[in-house]
């Protein structure tokens, strides 16, 4: 416990400095505004500035990037609540009830619930985060390769049971992120793999590239396919803010239970903020005495899915930081920055670079504080920006990436590549196959291999080293276990009717 | 007539894209090596091979069931907003950001449904205004700003 403070101390320290302090508000404004803006996600965004943090020192870059991660969450659902548009899909059932408070006239009310909600839930998630990780690292400094490969199946086993839509097609997608991930130098044998001798893909395809093409660009072409919906935008005067004391009796045990739920499913592997607020939703609908008001504007029904997916966007650092594994397309990506910066994420990162590690903790909590005190005060001017029609958005957007994939080796190849994943993520949405798995197969792809190739040299070529060591096994039942769980029809057809509201 | 286009294509994807990685080991002789001492094409063979057959699977899949038809392609912003990006990448060094980020802006709006030049050409000037404070002068993003020639 003791131990915990001083850690904490050491983090605030560094998350207090000018400069972090400015780039934790700089992230959590670019998440607000980005979560505001619908056609525009998290992943796309931290994709985009990717480049423009090579520059600042390790810290400051992640406190910046993680900020515009659980940023978003905010701005998500002041749009969803004002005006039924769920900037983000994690507040896409936050728009169900919250919009109807709000044509209520109760729209302060909705906005401050789902504003302290996630305060309160950021709040326990960070202390959460802070609390678990050190123990975990210790395990995970156990780990041989044949745990963290039997642990890296689970991880992406859990990331297909989770998404949405057909199982063997997010298999599939997966096992295409793994492959494109071993495109360039094996580093064991150094030998350029797949690319046919353009020596630009010696080092690989850029996971920026990847990921902007697939998340930024062909979510463009998609929405102009889909239109100029009229963006209807009225603003009612938001008065009376503070919810009543009724609304404070009926939701806070709608947010204790979103914190916990949103929690425990951000740590698991696929989960995240989307599912978090989904499975929250839900859960408020079943336990409720009196469930006929979700719908017309419950509170409970902005409370907990607002309270779960903000926990979730902290804990989904849990895995990252601990065991060096995302769990999710976002942290993927910060994997991807934190290797840029030359850290390794892993157990190690907390006790060889403590400064960073706690520091980004701390971080996350300052910039809930932030996100709540300049949230409320700043909805005008956040409707304000939905005003701006798409057809200004869109070319705007695309400068931003252009200048963030061309920044990445300063050639145009990288952007030719992105353009290249552009077409390819276009194609995705026409065959329906959810493009988050491959990202994460993408980063995984070298570290499975890596580890598959030092846990058959352990055992001198015997695969059965992962079914012998008992932690791998585990790992690896659990994982079928799941598998074979969702293959069933029952479940199955459950699964089909959760995702449906998506 | 197939019933299940949508994941029929899909399947074939991924087993064109799957057995193709397989293949290009074979091919190109990446060397294998042993269980115990994996070569440089170990891993994405077993890898490439397994999705191709998951593609097979899915194919064989959507024989059986019916399902929804792949929605037409909109080529015409897939092509405006691809083709500027791509230009804007081509042309960057040599025209300097100014002049790309314009070219990207109008170029780009040509795949909206409304296309009104004016509106492009006022929020381009502005975007690349703002693009060069931020990133050439903020962030020190090694960029030239206008074209060589000139500069």
């Amino acid at each position: 416990m003791e131990q915990l403070f001083s850690n904490l101390a050491l983090g605030f320290g560094v998350a207090l400095t000018l400069n972090n302090l400015m780039y934790c508000l700089v992230g959590c404004l670019l998440g607000t505004l980005i979560g505001v803006l619908p056609g525009i996600g998290p992943i796309a965004t931290i994709a985009m500035l990717l480049p423009a943090t090579f520059t600042l020192p390790p810290e400051s870059a992640l406190i910046m990037l993680a900020g515009i991660y659980y940023g978003a969450q905010y701005g998500g659902s002041t749009t969803a609540i004002l005006i039924n548009i769920p900037g983000e899909s994690s507040s896409v059932v936050t728009a169900l009830d919250g919009y109807q408070m709000a044509r209520q006239g109760r729209a302060g009310p909705a906005l401050a619930t789902a504003a302290l909600g996630s305060f309160f839930a950021g709040t326990v998630a960070t202390f959460l985060l802070a609390a678990a990780a050190p123990p975990l690292a210790q395990i995970a400094f156990k780990f041989g390769p044949a745990e963290y490969f039997s642990l890296m199946v689970l991880g992406l086993i859990a990331a297909v049971v989770l998404a949405h839509g057909s199982v063997l097609k997010a298999v599939a997608m997966i096992l295409l992120g793994l492959l494109l991930g071993l495109v360039g130098t094996d580093v064991n044998s150094g030998m350029a793999r797949f690319s046919f001798g353009i020596p630009e893909l010696t080092d690989g395809i850029g996971f920026v590239a990847v990921a902007m093409g697939v998340f930024g660009l062909a979510e463009i072409i998609k929405n102009l396919e889909q239109g100029d919906e009229k963006r209807e935008v009225f603003l009612n005067k938001v008065t009376n803010l503070w919810p009543s004391k009724q609304d404070f009796k009926d939701c806070w045990a709608s947010v204790l239970r979103g914190t916990g739920l949103g929690s425990l499913l951000g740590i698991l592997p696929g989960g995240g903020a989307v599912l978090a607020s989904f499975a929250a939703y839900t859960l408020e609908k079943k336990l409720a005495k009196d469930s006929s008001r979700f719908g017309k504007g419950d509170i409970r029904g902005v409370a907990a899915p607002e309270s779960a997916n903000n926990a979730a966007a902290q804990t989904s650092f849990i895995p990252l930081l601990t065991l060096g594994i995302p769990p999710n397309a976002v942290m993927a990506l910060m994997v991807g920055a934190m290797i840029i910066q030359g850290i390794q994420p892993g157990p190690q990162v907390m006790t060889e670079r403590p400064q960073l590690f706690w520091g980004m903790i701390a971080s996350m909590w300052i910039g809930n504080l932030l996100l709540v005190i300049l949230n409320l005060p700043l909805i005008g001017m956040w409707i304000k920006l939905l005003t701006v029609p798409y057809r200004m958005l869109y070319p705007a957007i695309l400068v931003f990436c252009g200048i963030g994939v061309y920044s990445l080796s300063n050639s145009p190849f990288d952007v030719v590549i992105t353009a290249m994943f552009g077409f390819v993520g276009y194609l995705f949405v026409k065959l329906d196959c959810e493009p988050a798995p491959l990202l994460l197969g993408f980063i995984l792809g070298p570290m499975m291999e890596e580890n598959l190739r030092r846990a058959m040299l352990l055992s001198r070529g015997d695969p059965m080293t992962f079914v012998t060591r008992p932690l791998s096994a585990t790992l690896l039942a659990v994982s079928l276990l799941l598998l074979i769980i969702i293959m069933l029809p029952a479940i199955r057809k459950k699964r089909e009717e959760a995702f449906v509201e998506e | 007539m197939l019933k299940n286009p949508k994941d029929f294509w899909a399947g074939v994807m991924f087993a064109v894209i799957g057995f193709a990685f397989a293949i290009i080991v074979k091919v190109y002789e990446y060397p294998m090596g042993t269980a115990s001492r994996m070569g440089a094409g170990y891993f994405p063979f077993v890898l490439g091979n397994i999705m191709g057959m998951l593609g097979l699977i899915i194919i064989g899949q959507a024989l059986l069931t019916s399902g929804v038809r792949v929605s037409k392609f909109a080529w015409r912003p897939l092509a405006w907003v691809l083709g500027a990006f791509v230009i804007f990448g081509l042309i960057a060094k040599l025209a300097g950001l100014v002049i790309s980020i314009i070219v990207l802006v109008l170029v780009s709006s040509y795949g909206g449904h409304e296309h009104r030049w004016k509106e492009a050409l006022i929020s381009s000037v502005v975007l690349a205004i703002t693009s060069v404070a931020v990133f050439v002068y903020g962030l020190k993003l090694p960029f030239p700003i206008w074209p060589e020639f000139l500069g």
